[in-house]
Formats: structure tokens, C-alpha cells, sequence
């Protein structure tokens, strides 16, 4: 299948390629997330909760572009493909295995509980990084964070308010929501292992993202009286392109048009 | 006969322009008529999510992935004020759901019909917002208070619905030749049925006489349907492309545009229910609701016991 990186000249020794890895990665996994929320649209349990997780798809659509922008703006400012690269490149042109999202990003909506736990535990990590993101020494990311902070700060108030309802709620809904806990449990800990920002010499404080995440994460979880997984076996490869099948059938659907009409304007 | 009191001064309100608020008096017909209507449109906004959302997935662009997302939002949330409006005059959403999926309320027609391309979304966007939008103008203007409040804020965000469809079907209509085949297909498909969306021809029409009185209505079918035609006659030059209609011609002594016979045979086969997605639409609307049971469920029980300590 074409890739939009076969245009591109970077290699792994250049400068740019730590901060457009990096930059991609913000990128990947608000465009994977939002896109699994989208899938609700129009299929909620309750309209105005249709409404609101329309919202924070639009949010991290919203955020996705503007990570992509800034990666297309670096690879014409350092000069590294003779044709112009715009967002729609990296959403629509590259392969599963050159996504750089997290694997929990990814993962298939299932019930209404595993889209809300999922979104939860995402967006409490991207609350902490963000925070620190909006201080960075690249002002261009800096000041995407900044920006969307604001919004990630409802997306945890709204996901945890419906964690804590679902798991104290009835005792299906308890069950359903533990059920999913312990399903997205093992790809955790890829949200809190870093590894990409500082290779684009993005000074971070990983130990603390994951001491603050842990705590959040404690916390609702104890007010929904749910219980953390024991299981110390978690998952890893999104960073490096190695995906569950689930990117796959994700990406055949939202890249149709783009690879069964390639190159025209839409 | 005398007037009862509370009719007289209904009457002198419809008269005078004042609106008719919920705790006013209303005769019961117009009661019943309002709660049809205005749910009747509320379903319409949520049933006609389907068929654009089925496309969110596959926009071709983040841009326009971004619009459409929004667009179909902006549609719940049109549902939602509908659903409050009518809510006013004393019928539950449950109800109102109910009345939905057991087939007794009806909704808009015209999403019984599938979205086969991406052009589809710029079809409905130019032709089926366009058409709901002549239909919504005027009812900014009725009589009942609550529905005029819902339809000013809808009709705003209508107009930029019909842009970005529209722009779609100009972007295709300038593109490759697939793509200019696809938008003249979506017209092709979606051009009669918007026009059947004005309802049946004023002879054959069994509210309107009575909801003119009210002040519901402010035009009749066929003369908010000339109007539709005029206009996309008109803008269907700037894309380059058809309508396809072969009797399409202006008349200078009407000042309008003739058109072709309208297959109300078709119209009423769809409205009993046998257009090509009645049953899709219906069963995924049923499937939404019950796959979500737990949730409220859930969402009440907490509530009682988090309010209860």
C-alpha cells in the first residue's frame, strides 16, 4: 500500500526526526480516540450523553490536526520532501504499522462502560501531560497543549463522573464496568512509559505524569467502588507501529475514499 | 354558540400575533396537533442522524470529518430542543420514543432512503437541509411560543449545514470525472424525494387549512415547494451539474419554474413504510435504545442512592 513516508526523506539521524516522531505520536492518538468515539454518533444510550461524547470527538479531531499541521509545517521548513505534505497525508496515507498511537487508543468501543473507561483512563494521562506539554521548551507544541487543556480538563470531569455512576450504579452496570477495567487494564502502562518525547528533547516528568495518573485513577476508581486489577501483565508496541488488529479495521474504514480515489481533492 | 372564555382570548392571541406560551389555555386539537408535529420533526432530527453518520467514519478529509461530526451533533441537539418543546405541552421524551419505535409517530421520509457515496452527504446537506430549511423559515414565525424559540435557534444552524453540502458538491463537481459521476448520482437519487419532502399537494393535504388558522403554518406545500425548486434550478448552474427533471423549464408568464410530475405513489409507499431503509432505520434506533437500558438504569439508581445519603 502507497505511503506517505516513501515522499518523505527522514532519517532517523536528522535533527527534526525526534520532534516529528514525537509530534505525529500527539497526533496519532487523538485522531484513533476521537475516531472510536465518532463511531457512537447517532448510537447513544441517551442523547444529550450522544451529544457530549460527539463533543470530545470533535476536541481531539480538533487536536489531532493541529499536532499534524505542525508535523507537516516541520518537514517543509527542514526541507525533507519535494512535495507539500498536509494533515490529510499522515491521517489518510500511511499504514497501520506507521501509526504511532497507543495501543488503548485503538481498542474496539464495545459497551457504552468500555468507551467511557477507556476515554477515563486516556484522557486523565493526557490531562497530566498536557499540563506539563503546555511548559515545554517547543513553543508550538506548548501552546497546542495550553490550548487544549481546557477541553481535556471536561473530558476528565465528564468520564469520571459517568466511571463512578456506571460502577456504582446497578449490579449490572457495576459488573459490566469492572469487566471492562480489567479489560483495558493491560494497555496502561504504555501510556505512562514515555520514551518518545525525550528523543525529540522534550524535557518531561514522566515519574510524576504516572504518580498524579495513578492517584486520579485510584481515586475514582475507589468512589465508583470498583477494583484496580492485580495483573502486572500489560501490553506494549503502539509507540513503534506494532498495533492490535483493531488499527487495522479502524483505518481500512476511514481511509477508503482517499486510497480507492488517490490523489484527487475532496 | 358562545365562546367558552380562555378560547376567546386563544383566538385573539393567534390574531394578534401574541405567542401561545405552555400555561396558557389551548384547545385540545391544537394541543395534539403540536405534540404530532413537533415530535414528528424531533424524531426527523434523530432517525436522520443515520444516514450522515454512516459517513463520519469514512470522511476523506480531517476537515470535512470535523464538519460532519458537527453537523450530526448539531442534529441531536436539534432533537433535544424539539424533544423540550414538546415536552411542554405535556408528553415525556419516553413517551415520545415510544411512539417512535412502535411506529405509531412518524418521521421525515426522506432517511428511508440509503447514502451510498460520499456524494450522498453533500446532496443532503444542498437538497434535504436546503428543502427542511423552506420548511423551517416560516415556523420560526408559529404561533406556539416554545416551537418558534426552538426553530429560530435550528434554522441558524440549518443554513450552515446547506453550505457545507453544497461546497461538497461543488469540490466534486470541479474534481475527476468519478467524482463528478457521483455527485450528478446523488442528485440523480435524492432530487425527488427532497421535493416530496414539502408533504402531498395542497389539494390532498388534510392539516394544512386548520394549522394555517392556528398560525402553525404560513404557506401551503406546494407554494414552499415551488419556491425549492426555483432556487436549486438556479444554484444546480453553479455546480455544473443536473437536476433530473426533464420538464424542469422557466415559465415567464409564472415567473417560476415549471417541473415534473411528482410519483406520490412512491411518497406514500415510503410513508407507510416501505421505502428501501424504514426498517434499518427503525431497528437501529430500537437497538441504540435498548443496548443503552443499562445505562439509565444505572444513571437512576445512583442517583437515588448518591441523593439518598
Amino acid at each position: 500500500m502507497e505511503s506517505i513516508l516513501d515522499k518523505i526523506q527522514l532519517p532517523g539521524s536528522h535533527p527534526a526526526a525526534g520532534i516529528i516522531h514525537y509530534t505525529l505520536h500527539l497526533a496519532d492518538n487523538a485522531l484513533v480516540i476521537a475516531h472510536r468515539n465518532s463511531e457512537w454518533c447517532g448510537h447513544g444510550p441517551i442523547l444529550e450523553q450522544d451529544i457530549a461524547l460527539a463533543n470530545i470527538a470533535l476536541d481531539l479531531v480538533g487536536q489531532a490536526r493541529n499536532f499534524y499541521q505542525y508535523a507537516a509545517a516541520l518537514i517543509a521548513e527542514n526541507n525533507l520532501s519535494s512535495i507539500t505534505i498536509t494533515e490529510d497525508d499522515f491521517a489518510y496515507l500511511r499504514a497501520a504499522d506507521e501509526f504511532k498511537n497507543f495501543l488503548l487508543t485503538e481498542q474496539s468501543n464495545g459497551h457504552w462502560g468500555t468507551t467511557i473507561l477507556r476515554q477515563f483512563l486516556f484522557s486523565t494521562y493526557q490531562y497530566f501531560l498536557y499540563r506539563q506539554l503546555q511548559h515545554c521548551s517547543n513553543e508550538h507544541l506548548a501552546a497546542i497543549a495550553q490550548k487544549a487543556l481546557k477541553e481535556v480538563t471536561y473530558h476528565v470531569r465528564w468520564s469520571s463522573e459517568w466511571v463512578i455512576r456506571l460502577g456504582d450504579g446497578t449490579a449490572e452496570s457495576h459488573q459490566k464496568m469492572q469487566d471492562a477495567l480489567n479489560e483495558l487494564w493491560p494497555f496502561t502502562d504504555e501510556l505512562l512509559t514515555g520514551g518518545l518525547a525525550s528523543a525529540a528533547n522534550i524535557s518531561l516528568d514522566d515519574t510524576l505524569i504516572k504518580t498524579e495518573w495513578t492517584e486520579k485513577i485510584t481515586s475514582v476508581i475507589a468512589d465508583a467502588t470498583l477494583h484496580l486489577p492485580t495483573s502486572r501483565q500489560y501490553v506494549y508496541g503502539g509507540t513503534e507501529g506494532k498495533h492490535t488488529p483493531h488499527l487495522t479495521a479502524m483505518l481500512k474504514d476511514m481511509q477508503y475514499l482517499q486510497r480507492t480515489y488517490p490523489g484527487v481533492e475532496w | 354558540m358562545q365562546q367558552a372564555e380562555p378560547e376567546i382570548i386563544f383566538d385573539d392571541k393567534i390574531e394578534q400575533e401574541i405567542k401561545i406560551e405552555p400555561k396558557d389555555w389551548m384547545p385540545e386539537k391544537y394541543r395534539q396537533t403540536l405534540i404530532r408535529q413537533i415530535s414528528q420533526h424531533a424524531h426527523s432530527e434523530i432517525v436522520g442522524m443515520l444516514p450522515e453518520g454512516n459517513w463520519i467514519t469514512r470522511a476523506p478529509s480531517l476537515r470535512r470529518k470535523a464538519i460532519l461530526l458537527a453537523k450530526v451533533q448539531d442534529e441531536a441537539g436539534h432533537g433535544l430542543y424539539l424533544y423540550s418543546a414538546a415536552e411542554t405541552l405535556g408528553i415525556g421524551r419516553e413517551e415520545m420514543y415510544d411512539q417512535l419505535h412502535t411506529g405509531k409517530a412518524k418521521y421525515s421520509s426522506i432517511f428511508n432512503y440509503p447514502t451510498l457515496t460520499w456524494a450522498d452527504i453533500g446532496a443532503i446537506g444542498w437538497l434535504v437541509d436546503g428543502a427542511a430549511i423552506m420548511n423551517q423559515v416560516p415556523l420560526c414565525r408559529a404561533s406556539y411560543g416554545p416551537y418558534a424559540r426552538a426553530m429560530v435557534r435550528i434554522c441558524k444552524e440549518e443554513s450552515f449545514h446547506q453550505r457545507q453540502g453544497f461546497e461538497i458538491l461543488l469540490t466534486l463537481g470541479k474534481g475527476s470525472k468519478e467524482q463528478r459521476d457521483m455527485a450528478q448520482d446523488a442528485i440523480n437519487r435524492w432530487w425527488w424525494p427532497s421535493i416530496m419532502m414539502f408533504g402531498p399537494p395542497d389539494d390532498s393535504s388534510p392539516h394544512t387549512i386548520q394549522n394555517t388558522k392556528w398560525k402553525i403554518k404560513r404557506f401551503t406545500n406546494d407554494e414552499l415547494r415551488q419556491r425549492f425548486v426555483d432556487i436549486c434550478a438556479e444554484q444546480v448552474k453553479v455546480l455544473g451539474l443536473e437536476l433530473p427533471d426533464n420538464d424542469l423549464k422557466w415559465n415567464e408568464e409564472r415567473g417560476h419554474y415549471d417541473f415534473g410530475e411528482i410519483n406520490w405513489d412512491e411518497f406514500w409507499e415510503v410513508v407507510k413504510g416501505n421505502g428501501p431503509c424504514n426498517k434499518e432505520r427503525l431497528e437501529t434506533r430500537q437497538k441504540a435504545w435498548d443496548n443503552g437500558a443499562w445505562v439509565r438504569e444505572a444513571a437512576s439508581a445512583f442517583a437515588e442512592k448518591r441523593n439518598g445519603l
